[in-house]
């Protein structure tokens, strides 16, 4: 259906397209038409990223499920000398396209109401947000990847900044910082290898086909490479010990944020690891993966424990997030068909996980505008419905088989079992510590006695958040049910990663 | 004849702009109050100079018996020192008239100092360059002092004085040693000198002064001291004027004598310029974290940028000069913007200087506070705005030189710096304080937005970008 249009450029571009033309009709429009203006840019905004999604299904549908190729390609001459305009998608970046393109209509609905002031700038953030993220998942090319993937703290330092809770300011500045200072690196190691490319293929280029396939990196530099793509990759997923930006920017970032935060952003780490540095670094990889297994079990018992003491709401649920993207590392270096497969598939479940939770804690935040643990209690007797739904996410997020979290951990936890067994036994622990905290959460916020007065009169969940908050708990289920949803689509291009790496590392 | 019209012909353009420079000084004097007409024919007069060289210019043509060369490196340069000019004296009219400053001295000035810098970039030999950079100077340390009746402003030009006297002490001691050493004040007998082998220590050392003279005149560090104190002194548009052409000309004039005269000896001047460059990021960046006032946190700033396009000549190749060329633009363009947008910035009191001042300015003007965040993520070199692409086009040579260490401190350094600039991006958006501004002259808002635009269309444009970067390419060729 697509094979010849522009279909990635168009899916990327339309939501940016339309935040200008936002911009240009909020300049257009007189000061007594304003609250008639933002009431609409929000209903724009959705629109549009409705339509994105609808766009990106049919991308999904259109997609060849077979093939490990890359599919929909655009190849355009850009900067020169090598960097070209390049877009495509395989079974392994296509899942975050569509990821995306379905959270953001979710984010902008739930916004609409909890948003109370810049209406329209907030949602011109959220729709460039949107562009730079999908564009990251769809360029083939290092420095078009990087732009985009830089790109994205533009927004998201905007957002939290300006709609942000009380200590905003310094979450933002603490978002922004620490990640441009991984990034830097990886932008050195781009700059490099597009220079060592250019010495030994006789070409300089940033394509990542041909720098995965063609380029032998000595192993030396490759170790450097290596840590200066972690660098960047290990903070933005976020790796302990390099996580603590992600709790302040969660706790600070108005729900949508939060959600977009957990569920994509932090993908896009992940996202890297395999599409970068296990294709171009093999035997760096290979070298450096007991580091990473290390980090990775630190993280997952440690930020679990950490968790566990948390007071405000969304701060646990930022540190869970952190242990469960230690699972994902940690699958992702095991290299094997297993873990990989459970890191893609954990990443896709934690994004409706995830998103699901944040969207939870926003919805008892708009009423009572605390995320104090201790304030809520006895939640079950006023709002049942709220309760169930808890339930389900918590149940989801601590891993019970039949949700979606059960595949992903059970899957990275089986890959990594092939490489150490002592790996995947860290792991099991942090399984029981994730069930320790979230089921504390949930007595403590759901279950018990009613102790706090201001609690008598709290709503139920309206219709509205029901039809936000469905929809994922659905997705969970079902792909806890049939996990091949996910895992088809990705399996052609992991096995083909995988051939490509044991040639590389000749084992 | 022929002789006499191939001695001068080349040089015609700047030959035409010192005359009409001087008729519009006495034009000036007998019609005082028309200042405005004076202003328009000077930008008018700066265009045409700007495009001149690009349109008719024959690359490769000498004037002067030698003194000065045409080629496509010095036509790029005299095109970007002529518009930048241009927009500065645009940017210039209405803070001129709020504050009484109005006077016609001050476009033509500027019209001398261009020709003073055209001589900078074209320079062929230690003495044309020499009369260049004085010529520049003098009239720049005069708009310094444009406002004599404030003391900050003479303070600054008679600081900017000074010092620019040492720095010019410092550039004739070495030039006289180069001159001993080699026996020529020409660029070509002075190259062939050095690339026969024939690097005497005393040539080193003038080499090496003459760059520490230079580097006053592009604010390297650690010759920055008078930078912040003049920039916060001078009335606002000099600054801006400050911070665009002669910036670009020094930098220009350095290429020029590090990759034609002294291109013998790279070793001995890489490491200077490396130093230059490893300072001035971190005297730039460290030192702007704590500025309150914003024309003294543009000039750490500009301390920094310079410290990243030294990083790009370091690498002395093509390449590199090409990629100066390329970040020095877009550095250009920024500067003029974002001047444009300090400027448009009174309040009902008076020009805006502090950062505080700035708090609010999404609330009361959302275009003029996006325009100014988009230069200011330009500026830190933030994708997907054209700043990024400047950084990467300084780096790359520097990394294909195999100084990647050096890459990964100007890296380093520019997330220090990202600090400071998104400090102001906080203030505009994020603090809530309402304050009234007065409405903005058009030609500032359509210059900063212009410049806004530029930055944000031209990295996915290949219409607007392909032919500046060929002919930029073709620039930094031409010194090889």
């Amino acid at each position: 259906m697509f094979t010849n249009l522009p279909v990635l450029s168009f899916i990327t571009f339309v939501p940016a397209f339309v935040a200008i033309l936002l911009m240009i009709f909020s300049r257009l429009t007189a000061e007594s038409g304003r609250a008639q203006l933002e009431k609409n840019a929000s209903l724009v905004a959705l629109v549009t990223t409705l339509f994105v999604f609808v766009l990106s299904a049919l991308l999904l549908i259109d997609f060849d499920a077979s093939s490990s190729a890359y599919q929909f390609v655009e190849d355009y001459e850009w900067l020169g000398g090598g960097i070209n305009y390049r877009m495509g998608v395989d079974g392994i970046s296509v899942l975050f396209v569509v990821l995306t393109a379905f959270l953001m209509p979710f984010c902008i609905f739930a916004s609409q109401t909890s948003i109370k002031k810049r209406m329209l700038e907030y949602m011109v953030a959220f729709l460039v947000l949107e562009t730079f993220m999908i564009g990251a998942f769809v360029a083939l090319d290092l420095v078009l990847f990087y732009l985009f993937f830089e790109a994205v703290l533009i927004p998201m330092f905007i957002i939290i900044g300006v709609w942000g809770g009380k200590n905003r300011v310094y979450a933002s500045y603490k978002f922004f910082l620490y990640t441009l200072l991984g990034s830097v690196l990886l932008l050195a190691a781009i700059l490099w290898l597009y220079s060592y490319s250019g010495k030994v293929l006789g070409a300089p280029t940033t394509n990542i086909e041909t720098l995965s396939n063609n380029l032998d990196i000595p192993g030396g530099a490759q170790t450097w490479l290596w840590l200066a793509f972690f660098a960047s990759f290990a903070v933005k997923m976020p790796m302990w010990p390099v996580h603590t930006w992600l709790p302040d920017a969660h706790v600070e970032a108005p729900t949508a944020g939060s959600v977009i935060l957990a569920a994509i952003l932090l993908k896009l780490g992940g996202y890297g690891f395999i599409r970068f540095s296990l294709p171009m670094f093999p035997d760096a990889s290979t070298l450096l993966a007991p580091l990473v297994f290390w980090m990775s079990i630190i993280a997952v018992i440690y930020t679990s424990l950490v968790a566990y003491r948390q007071k405000d709401i969304k701060k646990l649920i930022a540190y869970s997030s952190v242990a469960h993207m230690g699972f994902v590392t940690m699958g992702i270096f095991a290299v094997n068909f297993q873990g990989l497969q459970g890191a893609l598939f954990q990443m896709i479940s934690h994004g409706f996980i995830s998103g699901a939770l944040f969207l939870l804690v926003g919805v008892i935040y708009d009423r009572m505008h605390t995320r104090e643990i201790a304030f809520y209690g006895g939640l079950v007797k006023r709002m049942p419905i709220y309760a169930i739904f808890f339930m389900f996410f918590t149940m989801a997020n601590v891993g019970l088989p039949g949700t979606s979290g059960f595949v992903g951990e059970i899957l990275t936890m089986i890959g990594a079992y092939q490489v150490n067994p002592w790996i995947a036994f860290g792991a099991a622990i942090g399984m029981i510590l994730s069930a320790m905290y979230a089921l504390h959460l949930y007595r403590e916020v759901i279950f018990g006695e009613p102790t706090n007065d201001k609690l008598d009169d709290i709503q139920d969940m309206t219709s509205r958040e029901i039809i936000i908050i469905a929809p994922l708990a659905v997705f969970t289920l079902v792909l806890g049910v049939y996990p091949s949803l996910v895992t088809d689509i990705t399996g052609p291009s992991v096995e083909a990663l995988l051939a490509n790496f044991q040639q590389a590392t000749g084992g | 004849m022929a002789n006499v019209i191939n001695f001068i012909l080349p040089f015609l353009p700047e030959l035409l702009l010192a005359f009409f420079a001087s008729q519009l000084l006495v034009f000036g004097v007998g019609k005082k109050g028309r200042t405005d007409i004076v202003r328009w024919i000077a930008v008018g007069l700066l265009i045409v100079y700007a495009l001149s060289g690009l349109i008719v210019g024959v690359p490769g043509t000498t004037a002067f018996n030698g003194a000065l060369v045409n080629d496509n490196f010095s036509y790029i340069a005299k095109a970007i020192l002529g518009l930048s000019a241009a927009a500065a004296l645009l940017i210039s009219e209405s803070y001129l008239k709020s504050e009484r400053l109005d006077k016609y001295e001050f476009s033509v000035l500027v019209l001398y100092a261009v020709l003073g810098m055209s001589i900078m970039v074209s320079s062929n030999s230690l003495l044309s360059l020499y009369i260049g950079i004085e010529m520049q100077s003098l009239a720049l340390y005069v708009l310094a002092a444009f406002n004599r009746d404030s003391l900050r402003s003479s303070e600054a030009g008679l600081k900017y004085f000074v010092l620019g006297a040492i720095s010019s002490g410092l550039l004739l001691y070495g030039i006289s040693m180069i001159y001993g050493f080699t026996g020529s004040l020409r660029f070509e007998t002075i190259g062939n000198v050095i690339s026969a082998g024939n690097v005497s220590t005393g040539i080193i050392a003038g080499m090496v002064f003459m760059l520490c003279g230079l580097a006053f005149k592009i604010s390297a560090a650690p010759f920055h001291m008078w930078t912040p104190d003049v920039y916060e002194g001078s009335p606002t548009p000099v600054t801006g004027f400050f911070a665009s052409a002669p910036k670009f000309a020094a930098m220009a004039l350095i290429a020029r004598l590090l990759m034609d005269p002294f291109a013998g000896m790279i070793d001995a001047w890489q490491q200077v310029i490396i130093v230059l460059a490893v300072s001035s990021m971190i005297v730039g960046v460290f030192g702007a974290l704590m500025q309150t006032n914003i024309k003294r946190l543009m000039a750490y700033s500009s301390i920094a940028n310079m410290g990243y396009a030294l990083v790009a000549l370091a690498a002395g190749t093509a390449a590199g000069v090409n990629g100066m060329l390329i970040f020095m633009t877009i550095y250009l363009i920024t500067s003029i913007g974002l001047f444009a947008c300090i400027l448009q910035m009174r309040i009902r009191d008076g020009m805006v200087e502090q950062v505080s001042d700035l708090s609010g300015l999404s609330k009361s003007q959302p275009l003029l506070a996006l325009i100014f965040t988009v230069l200011l993520f330009s500026l830190m070199g933030m994708p997907p705005l054209l700043g990024f692409f400047g950084k990467i086009s300084a780096f790359l040579p520097a990394i294909d030189a195999g100084l990647t260490w050096l890459v990964v401190v100007a890296l380093l350094a520019s997330v220090v710096g990202a600090f400071y600039y998104l400090r102001l991006i906080k203030t505009i958006w994020f603090d809530e304080q309402d304050r009234q501004f007065v409405k903005p002259a058009t030609a500032l808002s359509a210059l900063s937005a212009l410049s806004a635009l530029v930055l944000v269309a031209v990295l996915f444009l290949p219409v607007l970008r392909t032919p500046v970067q060929a002919v930029l390419g073709a620039a930094a060729n031409s010194l090889f």
